[in-house]
């Protein structure tokens, strides 16, 4: 970095920083003024809430269907996480470490995975799943994440494999370390904040997803919080549904925001590494 | 003996990946083309006749479809476009500011991590007239999401919101691989910073754009969650995945909306395909090394 600039451009970084942040963040703000606004002040059009109320909150989670479908999502954006690392990681070793015929196909061929369009299977995989019993099942939703976030975990992984210190593994070979030995031991914990990064993004993309939860739940059985939000309708048919949606959305919110910033610097590495440098 | 051995090993290793890609995109895209040769509606399943192309033809004849397509454009190309000027705005405020980097760099990745539905509500609740604040600004009072041209504005600024961070993010990594002393050699002879930035900086970062412009258009024509919040495809404001979803999953018809499905698909490609074309030599063959 250079030394500082001067005054004048000092001010200009400092104000364009606040254009940034204040784009970021007013949706966000005004939504979480919405959802602590008590149900009078609603339409007051003020951004900081003149009286504070936490009802909404409260009448979220006396909701039963919110509980469920955040435990639903939970579940499914980590099963599904933990699955697309596995198959991943064995895959993107592979691309990386080993010369094979096929390897190419195995990335441009992910890359046309990543760019398909969700809507062109959904029909295929709701006729599928009612059939097979998946309909409305944490597998019916972990499935398709799966399948539609490996493209995306190979090509992060990939990215950060090829950086790894590969003569480490060859010396604990040499050593007598056996192949996998040499992984666990040697490798995985330098590729550690690569697979994190990753890690966050498929979770993102599960945690995400509407058009799936939508078209393959029907119940608090499977439905997760993207899909429940859609047709959230309040505590009672009387209440206006607006705060309370706008608490529940604060309460997805607010883990996958919390997430982003501690993995922050990670995610940019992947983001792009898996993009552009490939 | 070793090559066989490694062959062997390579194949094992990717074979658990493949299959899960393939299960759920191949297979399905495949049923989807036979389903969509067949007049097959789930409220009547019994009624299942072959009827070859017929429901390609009711598509390519019927309005809805047209009027569809034109509304994933009208969202698509502004979205895209005015994503590509801010996010290289912003790529290149975090390349190159001397303060508030880091607090820039952790703020775009907001809209990153929030939830499409969650952003979509956000910006509707913001617009509507009764909860909103963009009343509060004067010319800007009107029922934002009750009149078409509005509400795609509204749907465009919500995409906008909310993806610039990621295709800011594509291009920082670009502006990154812009050799230092070739900036340092222009500035010695004397380039401005516009000639600067239109000689030497975009024709070296011409593979990071098309790579940002491919990801983000292939991703707007698939737009679905903003428009299902925000107007449920009301005012003609309907892209084409709506149109596919509601012929599959609310009416039930398989057959029809399979036909749906694949024009969908055939689109995206046909895109992807037009910018990867562009690419040429943008895209060496070494990226997939």
């Amino acid at each position: 970095m250079r030394a500082r600039g001067s005054p004048f451009e000092r001010l200009f970084w400092r104000a364009t920083t606040l254009v940034v942040l204040v784009y970021v963040g007013l949706p966000l703000a005004w939504i979480v003024s919405l959802s602590l606004k008590p149900a009078s002040d609603l339409a007051d059009g003020h951004l900081i809430p003149r009286h504070v109320t936490l009802d909404h909150y409260r009448a979220v989670f006396a909701n039963p269907h919110f509980p469920a479908a955040m435990r639903n999502s939970l579940a499914i954006a980590s099963l599904a996480t933990v699955l697309a690392l596995g198959l991943g990681m064995l895959a993107a070793y592979a691309v990386v470490r080993l010369r094979f015929p096929g390897r190419r196909y195995l990335l441009g061929g992910s890359l046309a995975v990543a760019m398909f369009p969700p809507v062109a299977i959904v029909g295929p995989l709701f006729d599928l799943w009612r059939r097979a019993g998946l309909y409305d099942t944490w597998t019916g939703l972990v499935l398709p994440y799966l399948s539609l976030t490996l493209p995306l975990a190979i090509w992060t992984l990939a990215a950060s494999f090829r950086d790894l210190p590969w003569d480490l593994e060859r010396a604990a070979r040499v050593d007598g370390a056996t192949r996998m030995q040499a992984l666990r031991r040697i490798i995985l914990p330098l590729a550690a904040p690569g697979i994190a990064a990753t890690a966050v993004l498929v979770f993102i993309f599960a945690w995400n997803d509407f058009m799936f939860a939508l078209s393959l739940t029907s119940t608090d059985h499977a439905r997760t919080v993207p899909a429940m939000l859609a047709f959230f309708t309040g505590a009672s048919r009387f209440q206006q549904p607006t705060s309370s949606i706008a608490a529940a959305s604060v309460v997805v919110t607010v883990p996958v925001v919390a997430l982003v910033l501690v993995f922050n610097r990670p995610i940019v590495a992947g983001l792009t590494a898996g993009a552009v440098k490939g | 003996m070793r090559m066989p051995r490694e062959h062997r090993l390579g194949w094992l290793l990717s074979a658990p990946a493949v299959v899960a890609m393939a299960a759920v995109t191949a297979y399905p895209i495949l049923a989807a083309v036979r389903l969509s040769l067949y007049r097959y509606d789930l409220r009547f399943p019994d009624a299942r006749t072959f009827v070859g192309l017929r429901n390609y033809a009711t598509i390519l004849t019927s309005a809805i479809w047209w009027k569809s397509v034109a509304a994933t454009l009208i969202i698509t190309v502004p979205s895209v476009s005015v994503e590509l000027v801010l996010g290289m705005g912003l790529a290149l405020v975090m390349h190159r500011a001397l303060i508030g980097r880091r607090t820039v760099r952790t703020a775009v990745l907001i809209p990153y991590g929030i939830v499409t539905v969650v952003a979509a509500l956000a910006w509707r609740f913001a617009f509507d007239p009764t909860t909103g604040f963009v009343q509060g600004l004067g010319v800007l009072d009107r029922p934002w999401l009750s009149a078409r041209w509005s509400a795609f504005t509204v749907i465009i600024l919500t995409e906008i919101w909310k993806t610039t961070p990621f295709m800011a993010l594509l291009l920082l990594a670009g502006l990154a691989l812009v050799p230092t002393d070739v900036m340092r050699a222009a500035r010695v002879d004397g380039a401005t910073v516009w000639q600067r930035f239109f000689r030497v900086t975009l024709p070296l970062m011409k593979p990071a754009i098309l790579v940002a412009l491919l990801f983000r258009t292939v991703d707007a024509l698939r737009i679905f969650d903003t428009v299902f919040v925000q107007t449920r495809g009301a005012l003609g404001t309907e892209p084409v995945s709506l149109v596919g979803y509601d012929t599959l999953l609310v009416s039930l018809n398989l057959g029809l909306g399979s036909a749906v499905a694949v024009l969908i698909f055939v689109l995206v490609t046909g895109a992807a395909l037009v910018i990867v074309r562009g690419m040429g030599d943008a895209l060496p063959e070494d990226r997939l090394r």
